[in-house]
């Protein structure tokens, strides 16, 4: 679904990503975790087309990604963004109908097909009881629900989450992440998604990507991945902190 | 509602958007009765009024070539189709171009300030303009002076060179093009002052462009004009998906199928034609290309697709009605009548949205 073979990223002089390589197969559910400045949110970059690689290939379903436009991308691949402010009023309603673009006729807009989409996004998510308000209203965590309804709603076969939970509190941060596991282990959709905190990332993904300086230094199980002599070389802190998270 | 419309009842009204967010056919119907309105009250009105089914017949008999049995002098008739109907196809025209162009650079920038001459478009017009009221040589093409040439000139190569300096940086570039077209229009203005203090006799003639009006319309410039602007309203309005994918962000458009960097070139180029030709042939107008585009979101919902096309309209037939006013007053300049208008309006707008939706 997903493959990086040998990628490397530069920011001018500086690699962020260093010959990273590592596949997600067709409905997987896959967290990206590692320290600030790791290279996680290069990596999501990198799948979703923003950056290209200085050497090394990235292909979605099967297809090299420099040969897929963006509509093409945003049909296979969903990304939750990351809070986003909006310039103007948007109704709920509105942002999730934007996760049609890659869908909808260019000059007539929107037609059946999608405004069903959009319909069974928000039920799907549960958001329904926020429509008709504006977006810019909402807290933190039902404004990251709209995003995700969003997301659902481009019905792509893959959705990347950048910190889906970063501004949440606990109750929204399990109720995000049921959601994420249920699209997954429901509609097959392939989750990769970048998290910070390692206790939701062990709780809710069976497969964990540690990235340190640019570089996968473990990648599996999160009993594998999260050892207490890699937790304490990686992240710095004493494992047991983590264990109790956790 | 707009997107939704049609599958969602919305449990909360959104201020003004209640009465009409599941009707924008009702809202553009409106708008296009109020310019319809406001065109026949254009050409009516006057230092020579000639009476609204008068007015209507003349244009009935002239432009449709019903038979309608002549009930008015022949020098109505000259006024109508040689000097009203000419002015006030140019206002609406030019109106409409800015009211969209507004919209596109509001949802470009996604800065609800923006208005046509954001990237230094109107800055770049006046030195043109100044330039060429200095120059002594007097030529005319197509009916269009000089001034008008370098006017149009100046507006695009303002915005070309904001563009262009502010490409350097890649990190905000949204920021980085309203920092530039800032920075770019204050070394203009001083430009324009300089040529103003140069300029002698022609201050006055400097400072009539500055202030925009539509008295030297005729059917000449309008054909130059209105396909310059309508292609560019056109175009835009064909990219409304892009701008409505903007609305989350750059990064977040990408991720909606937006070729972000392409798309904001070419919604660039198209506003700025559209803004140019506009400055062109009626100077500077303020106010109808911030206020047209927001009022409409108010009534529709920031969807492009809706805003753009009803932007047009409110545009137009403020621009028409703002035309009316100036010449009922004594053919004062256009741009103090649509900012005497526009300001308070715009505030009123403001408060009223305060309480419970914003702009």
């Amino acid at each position: 679904m997903i493959r990086l073979d040998g990628v490397t990223v530069t920011y001018r002089d500086r690699a962020a990503l260093r010959d990273v390589t590592f596949h997600v197969e067709p409905g997987e559910r896959v967290a990206v975790i590692g320290p600030n400045g790791a290279g996680k949110s290069t990596l999501l970059r990198v799948v979703a087309g923003l950056l290209r690689p200085v050497t090394g290939t990235v292909e979605l379903t099967g297809e090299r990604i420099e040969r897929l436009d963006r509509m093409a991308i945003a049909q296979r691949l969903a990304v939750v963004p990351q809070l986003p402010t909006l310039p103007f009023a948007t109704a709920v309603e509105e942002v999730v109908a934007l996760g049609r673009l890659p869908h909808e006729h260019p000059l007539r807009g929107l037609r059946p097909a999608d405004r069903a989409a959009i319909a069974a996004a928000i039920d799907r998510v549960g958001v329904g009881h926020l429509l008709g308000r504006d977006a810019r209203e909402l807290s933190l965590g039902e404004r990251q629900l709209v995003l995700l309804a969003m997301a659902v709603a481009q019905r792509a076969p893959i959705l990347i989450l950048d910190e889906p939970t970063v501004h949440l509190d606990l109750r929204h941060q399990v109720e995000v992440m049921e959601l994420v596991g249920d699209l997954n282990a429901r509609d097959g959709t392939t989750i990769l998604a970048v998290l910070h905190d390692l206790g939701l990332a062990a709780h809710f993904f069976p497969r964990l990507v540690l990235l340190d300086h640019g570089r996968v230094v473990a990648d599996g199980p999160p009993s594998e991945v999260l050892s207490p002599e890699r937790i304490r070389e990686v992240f710095g802190v004493d494992p047991e902190f983590v264990r109790l998270r956790a | 509602m707009t997107h939704g419309a049609g599958i969602i009842v919305p449990r909360r009204g959104l201020g003004l958007r209640g009465a009409f967010s599941r009707r924008p056919v009702a809202v553009a119907a409106v708008g296009i009765a109020l310019l319809a309105v406001a065109l026949v009250a254009g050409i009516a009105a006057g230092s020579v009024a000639i009476a609204p089914g008068d007015t209507l017949g003349i244009l009935g008999r002239r432009l449709l070539g019903l038979d309608i049995p002549r009930t008015w002098p022949a020098t109505a008739e000259t006024i109508v189709m040689e000097l009203r109907l000419p002015r006030v196809l140019t206002a609406m025209i030019v109106g409409a171009g800015l009211a969209v162009a507004g919209a596109a650079f509001q949802g470009l920038l996604r800065n609800p300030l923006a208005d046509p001459y954001v990237l230094g478009a109107a800055s770049g017009a006046a030195l043109g303009a100044a330039v060429a009221v200095i120059i002594p040589v007097r030529t005319l093409i197509l009916e269009f002076g000089l001034l008008h040439v370098l006017a149009f000139i100046g507006a695009l190569g303002a915005v070309a060179v904001v563009y262009r300096l502010s490409r350097v940086g890649t990190s905000a570039p949204m920021t980085s093009l309203l920092l530039t077209g800032y920075a770019v229009g204050s070394l203009l203005a001083a430009g324009l002052a300089m040529a103003m203090y140069l300029s002698g006799s022609g201050l006055r003639q400097i400072f009539a462009y500055l202030l925009g009006g539509f008295e030297a319309s005729s059917w000449m410039r309008l054909a130059v004009a209105a396909p310059l602007i309508g292609i560019a309203s056109i175009g835009i309005l064909l990219r409304a998906r892009s701008l409505n994918g903007l609305l989350l962000g750059e990064d977040a458009a990408a991720h909606l199928g937006i070729d972000v960097r392409r798309e904001r070139a070419i919604l660039m180029a198209l506003a700025s034609l559209a803004t140019a030709a506009a400055v062109a042939v009626s100077g500077l107008i303020g106010f109808v290309g911030l206020v047209a585009p927001h009022f409409v979101r108010l009534l529709v919902g920031p969807n492009a697709r809706l805003v753009l096309p009803l932007a047009a309209l409110l545009g137009a037939s403020l621009m028409v009605g703002a035309d009316l006013a100036a010449r009922l007053l004594g053919e004062i300049p256009v741009g103090v009548v649509t900012a005497v208008i526009g300001a308070p309006f715009f505030l009123a707008l403001l408060r009223r949205a305060r309480s419970g939706y914003e702009l």
